[in-house]
């Protein structure tokens, strides 16, 4: 959900938490890209993050944020020698940044997973995949999150 | 003799104004993306799949005396077309399926009825439903119904709300169009129990139109209140001829 | 009710081929960041983790955060070595467990 609607439902009566009053932070936009660059940090530690060889699939458009279907595809022969070991899904705007970390290896056959994602709003989704030898290599994709006209519970 | 003629050609035809011609009737399935209807077409990996195995389990668990199974036997074959003809008559009172399924309970069961938008009437209904997936929606408008079937016009034409929207207004003259970046459906109700995406769960149709009374800031009618079933009456009648898609997934 | 995960699984395949297991488990995947009406925080409760044992060997992993959603779907794939079982095993918050298995033939 957008900090915006957050501010309204809250400003709209209910009482305000501690932690609902971080969500009025009008630095948020920036807190939230610098969990992501720390996460990315988390996950790649001191190896370069280079892009290629990975392919994030999702929607460009996004119907509703709470489930996105989602697949990430990894150019590799999957061989003992040579195969992805990891692969780290992990989104800009959501309120921490991590999606999912699916732990493959040679027996996977091919380095292909999906699932569906909450996104919470228009921004990056990036997806890395860290190979045997080491190296870490990703894909990031824009997307747009449309919000539904209207809520059941009546908060904007 | 001539007034007569036309009153009768107006009570055959069944087109209201605004009202949409069967071959550019479109589901709410065609404004999603290609991933949101693959969602929906695959079996194994439609989120509601879990409610139409729940719903299986309760058709064959014995609630009361009996078990929906032991009048009905196989759903696959006994539930087929169903779902397509409600909301109906009986006893001289207009009822949608989820009433349906509970005056079973009550009647024939003798167990207690499902409270609305409950887990199981949810998953009975969307199991019951599911078996005329692909059939045409079967809904004709008789001396018994007519007067529900306007009844249930009406308010889908009337202003509601602080709004002061009809659906009408939305879903029969701006279909196609966006309202704050979401495109405006038909609002044809072809796949209900819906797995929509805006609620991560099940829902009737009736929690939608009362999504959408919220929406217009209007008083939501009670679920299983009788403008509600007319509303719905008026929406299976108006989408009339298409396929029922249940479950269906919509954003 | 009975129906808590859902796991798709060929029943056969040819030795060495590679295929595709899709799973699904029932689950609200409720994120711990939402507010009730009344402003308090509703707790986490989250599937964490996935694994697919092959005749007892782990073959696939994943971990799962609050941003997976509800009712999680799950699709990789494994090289079909031998004819066997496939166990999986969901776990979480709130002593959250699920198993499921699969028995594949592999000729």
């Amino acid at each position: 959900m957008t900090s915006r609607r957050q501010f309204l439902a809250l400003a709209g009566g209910a009482l305000a938490a501690p932690a609902a009053m971080a969500q009025l932070d009008p630095n948020i936009a920036v807190k939230r890209r610098v969990a992501l660059q720390n996460a990315i940090r988390k996950v790649v530690g001191e190896a370069e993050l280079k892009t290629g060889k990975v392919k994030l699939e999702i929607p460009p458009l996004i119907d509703n944020g709470n489930a996105v279907p989602l697949t990430v595809t990894v150019d590799s022969p999957m061989t003992a020698a040579e195969h992805v070991k990891a692969i780290h899904v992990l989104t800009e705007k959501n309120p921490q940044p991590f999606v999912l970390a699916a732990h493959l290896g040679p027996r996977a056959g091919a380095a292909r997973i999906a699932t569906r994602a909450r996104i919470a709003d228009t921004g990056q989704v990036i997806a890395i995949a860290e190979l045997s030898d080491g190296s870490f290599w990703s894909h990031t994709v824009s997307v747009i999150v449309t919000l539904s006209a209207c809520l059941e519970d009546g908060l904007i | 003799m001539k007034l007569a003629a036309l009153a009768l050609w107006a009570a055959c035809a069944g087109a209201l104004a605004g009202e949409i011609p069967l071959a550019e009737r479109r589901s709410g399935y065609d404004e999603m993306s290609r991933e949101t209807r693959a969602m929906q077409d695959d079996d194994t990996t439609n989120p509601a799949l879990f409610t139409v195995l729940d719903g299986e389990a309760l058709w064959n668990r014995k609630d009361g005396e009996q078990s929906c199974a032991g009048c009905h036997g196989d759903a696959t074959a006994s539930m087929k077309g169903v779902a397509a003809r409600y909301p109906r008559m009986a006893g001289g009172k207009l009822i949608n399926l989820e009433q349906r399924i509970n005056a079973c309970r009550v009647e024939h069961q003798r167990a207690p009825s499902f409270a609305y938008e409950s887990k199981e009437l949810l998953a009975l209904t969307t199991y019951v439903a599911r078996q005329s997936r692909g059939l045409p929606i079967a809904i004709e408008a008789d001396a018994a119904t007519r007067p529900h079937l306007d009844a249930g016009r009406k308010l889908y034409e009337q202003r509601l709300g602080q709004l002061n929207l009809s659906c009408s207004q939305c879903h029969d003259d701006n279909w196609g169009k966006s309202l704050a970046g979401s495109p405006i459906p038909q609002g044809q109700a072809t796949g209900y129990p819906i797995y929509r995406l805006e609620w991560q769960g099940m829902g009737s149709l009736e929690r939608r139109l009362r999504n959408c009374m919220i929406g217009l800031r209007a008083e939501p009618y009670a679920y299983g209140a009788p403008e509600m079933v007319e509303v719905e009456l008026y929406l299976m009648w108006r989408a009339r001829g298409m396929k029922l898609e249940t479950p269906a997934v919509r954003p | 009710m009975a129906a808590r995960v859902v796991v798709n699984v060929p029943p056969s395949a040819k030795r060495g081929e590679v295929i595709e297991i899709k799973t699904l488990a029932s689950h609200v995947m409720e994120t711990g960041f939402r507010h009730a009406q009344t402003g308090e925080l509703i707790p986490r409760d989250i599937i964490t983790q996935f694994i697919c044992l092959y005749n007892g060997v782990e073959i696939f992993r994943a971990e799962l955060f609050p941003a997976v959603a509800a009712n999680p779907l799950i699709t990789f794939t494994t090289v079909a070595t031998e004819s066997g079982t496939l166990e999986f095993k969901w776990t979480g918050d709130n002593g959250y467990t699920a198993t499921q298995s699969a028995v594949i033939t592999v000729s």
